[in-house]
């Protein structure tokens, strides 16, 4: 069979029929023109912008929640009336409707786009509003996702947004590839979030075509064109090999010679605690809070916010659960948070402990609220804040904490200065947690959003390695909560540079924990030595990889 | 012709979910209903995109303007709603 490689960023194999999604919609030809029926035409526009709206809303209502509001505010853009008629205006002059769609809204994408920051990033959804109506308009695709089928459909597509996947479960979707995104894109944690495979940047994806049988494999990353039925069975089979092996695997993680590696689960809230229970998670290592806080007027109650933080802390008894505070910025703005200036590099304006800095009462009351959800629980409650950079900020938050009557506070190491420096930051804390992917972006000054630039986000990257070993050699308990712990090969190496503890997307847990399970520490601290003699990632891989001889066994 | 001068409380400005209520409020009466700056040339209140391009932030002053039967009625609640901080 031919095959596609690209990057494995959700373990697993799935196949089925292609369903090629959005493929982009080419710009109508300027100058384009109608017959001369312009009711008819303005008929036509108007139908088929209405016809979007219904779907946009009727895909809200269904998935619930946030998404409903997102989808509910485009719908509203698809019905504006001004808009129509500028379209009808235009098709009065003489202009084909799909072409007078086009020129309407990109009238107001400039606009927005131009004024920019919260309203630049609507005009990016403008855009993705026109293309729907300008194909439906030339019938190059029904907007939607196909409805579950007899077999469940590989989704490709050059990259997915919200919009596009608020409805899908496991059922109906047997794997995705997309041809844009990295380790850290909404495809990828989705993805491991469903527990369904995924490959990403994946070269030439798009040019699948339509009904093709596919079968992706989301541990290496190949994806199989037109495959036999001995080849389907065949990848089937050892995935199955590979499942049976790792769920005879249970129990705390620990290394060959019993030296124990907590493995906690990221998560984003209460709705996450039975994946993460399901796959033996020990505790929580990143609670992300900002998702109560998301989309909101104002903050969340202290009552509000205390609910949730029970339910989550209650779900593990015994076990340790690390809350990260508000992490809000200005590429998360949230309106009751306003940004005190225009900030042209958002990725390193005023987010997480900046921001709370700025308005300490959103953080006194959430550590309120924390405390006393934390109140006569048998779970080990631990508060983080992300982006410290210095010891003052650190001691500013740990302050915070106990004032509050919060016992153990740490920070995330997620800026070059807090790794480098480490060891000047331990000793006011009670924990360090590295935030792998936010770290490699400060590192390479490469964002981490812009797929182009995804090969700095390769968490086999040397410096990445080395700013872990100086965070983790510290003096402190160090854990690491990004998505590099979920690669079992790597989570061996960070084992090896000295973390304790390793927080993932919970799907990763088993595969993790096996891997952990056939390696004695001194083969880990082997391992994490010969990567760091390395200078590409892609040799860091190989010259670990020889040290950790069971990989293979496990079919990793 | 009824009109009502206004200070923007909210904090996002006339953006995100109070444009949403706002348009929402003013498309369901059936008279024409515009908003703008102070000397600027007003919009339709009826357009989310017409609203959200004039780009108004907290703490600026918007002019509404309604004509027809209830528009004291329809300019109060949209009034109201720019008015939560």
């Amino acid at each position: 069979m031919e095959r596609l490689t690209g990057t494995g960023v959700s373990p697993g194999v799935g196949h089925g029929p292609a369903y090629l999604m959005g493929a982009a919609v080419p710009e109508p030809p300027a100058g384009s023109r109608h017959g001369g029926d312009v009711v008819a035409e303005v008929a036509r526009a108007e139908a088929a912008m209405e016809r979007v709206a219904a779907d946009l809303s009727a895909r809200g209502e269904a998935a619930g929640g946030e998404a409903r509001d997102v989808l509910a505010a485009q719908a509203m853009i698809a019905r504006d009336p001004v808009l129509s008629s500028e379209v009808a205006d235009l098709i009065n002059a003489g202009t084909a409707a799909e072409r007078a769609v086009y020129e309407a809204f990109m009238r107001y994408h400039d606009m927005l786009a131009e004024i920019g920051g919260y309203l630049g990033e609507r005009a990016a959804d403008l855009a993705d509003i026109r293309d729907r109506v300008i194909a439906e308009l030339a019938g190059l695709r029904t907007g939607g996702l196909p409805k579950k089928g007899d077999t469940p459909y590989v989704l490709v597509a050059r990259d997915l947004a919200p919009a596009d996947t608020a409805l899908l479960t496991k059922d109906v979707v047997a794997a995705f590839v997309t041809e844009q995104g990295g380790p850290t894109s909404h495809t990828a944690i989705l993805a491991r979030a469903m527990g369904v495979p995924a490959v990403v940047a994946c070269a030439g994806a798009t040019a699948i075509v339509n009904q093709t049988l596919v079968l992706v494999d989301g541990a290496t990353g190949t994806v199989g064109l037109v495959p036999s039925e001995e080849e389907v069975a065949a990848a089937v089979e050892a995935a199955r090999t590979r499942d049976s092996a790792m769920a005879a695997v249970t129990g705390p993680g620990a290394t060959a010679d019993g030296r124990p590696v907590a493995l906690l689960a990221n998560i984003g809230g209460p709705r996450d605690i039975e994946t993460a229970l399901e796959h033996g998670a020990e505790g929580v290592g990143l609670y992300r809070t900002e998702f109560l806080f998301l989309d909101r007027d104002t903050a969340p109650s202290e009552e509000e916010q205390e609910a949730a933080y029970r339910e989550v802390i209650s779900a593990f008894p015994g076990g340790p659960v690390v809350v990260r505070v508000l992490d809000a910025g200005a590429d998360k703005p949230l309106g009751f948070l306003p940004p005190t200036e225009k900030e042209p590099n958002p990725a390193l304006g005023a987010r997480g402990i900046r921001i709370m800095r700025i308005f300490p009462d959103i953080l006194a009351g959430q550590l309120r609220a924390l405390a006393r959800a934390a109140e006569g629980a048998s779970a080990h409650v631990q508060v983080m804040a992300p982006m410290v950079a210095t010891p003052e900020e650190a001691a500013w938050f740990v302050a915070a904490c106990r004032a509050a009557g919060l016992r153990s506070s740490g920070v995330m190491v997620e800026v070059p200065a807090a790794a480098l420096r480490a060891a000047d930051l331990a000793p006011g804390v009670d924990f360090f947690s590295i935030g792998t992917n936010d770290l490699a972006q400060y590192a390479f000054g490469a964002d981490r959003e812009v797929s182009a630039l995804a090969g700095f986000q390769d968490p086999w990257q040397p410096v990445l390695l080395d700013l872990v070993a100086m965070t983790a050699s510290a003096g402190v308990p160090c854990g690491v909560c990004g998505e590099a712990g979920a690669d079992p090969a790597l989570a061996c190496v960070l084992v090896g540079l000295g973390v304790g503890s390793l927080s993932m997307a919970a799907p990763a847990l088993p595969w993790v924990r096996a891997a952990l399970l056939r390696h004695t520490f001194d083969q880990c601290r082997a391992a994490a030595v010969a990567a760091r003699a390395e200078t590409t990632p892609d040799a860091a891989r190989v010259a670990a990889r020889a040290h950790l001889p069971a990989l293979p066994d496990l079919g990793l | 012709m009824a009109e009502r001068k206004v200070i923007v409380e909210s904090a996002v400005g006339l953006h995100a979910r109070p444009a949403a209520t706002f348009v929402q409020t003013a498309a369901k009466a059936p008279i024409d209903i515009t908003v703008g700056k102070p000397g600027r040339t007003p919009v339709s209140a009826k357009s989310i995109l017409s609203i959200l391009a004039l780009d108004v932030r907290n703490g600026e002053v918007i002019v509404i303007q309604a004509d027809g039967d209830g528009a004291e009625k329809v300019l109060d609640e949209l009034v109201a709603i720019v008015s939560v901080p």
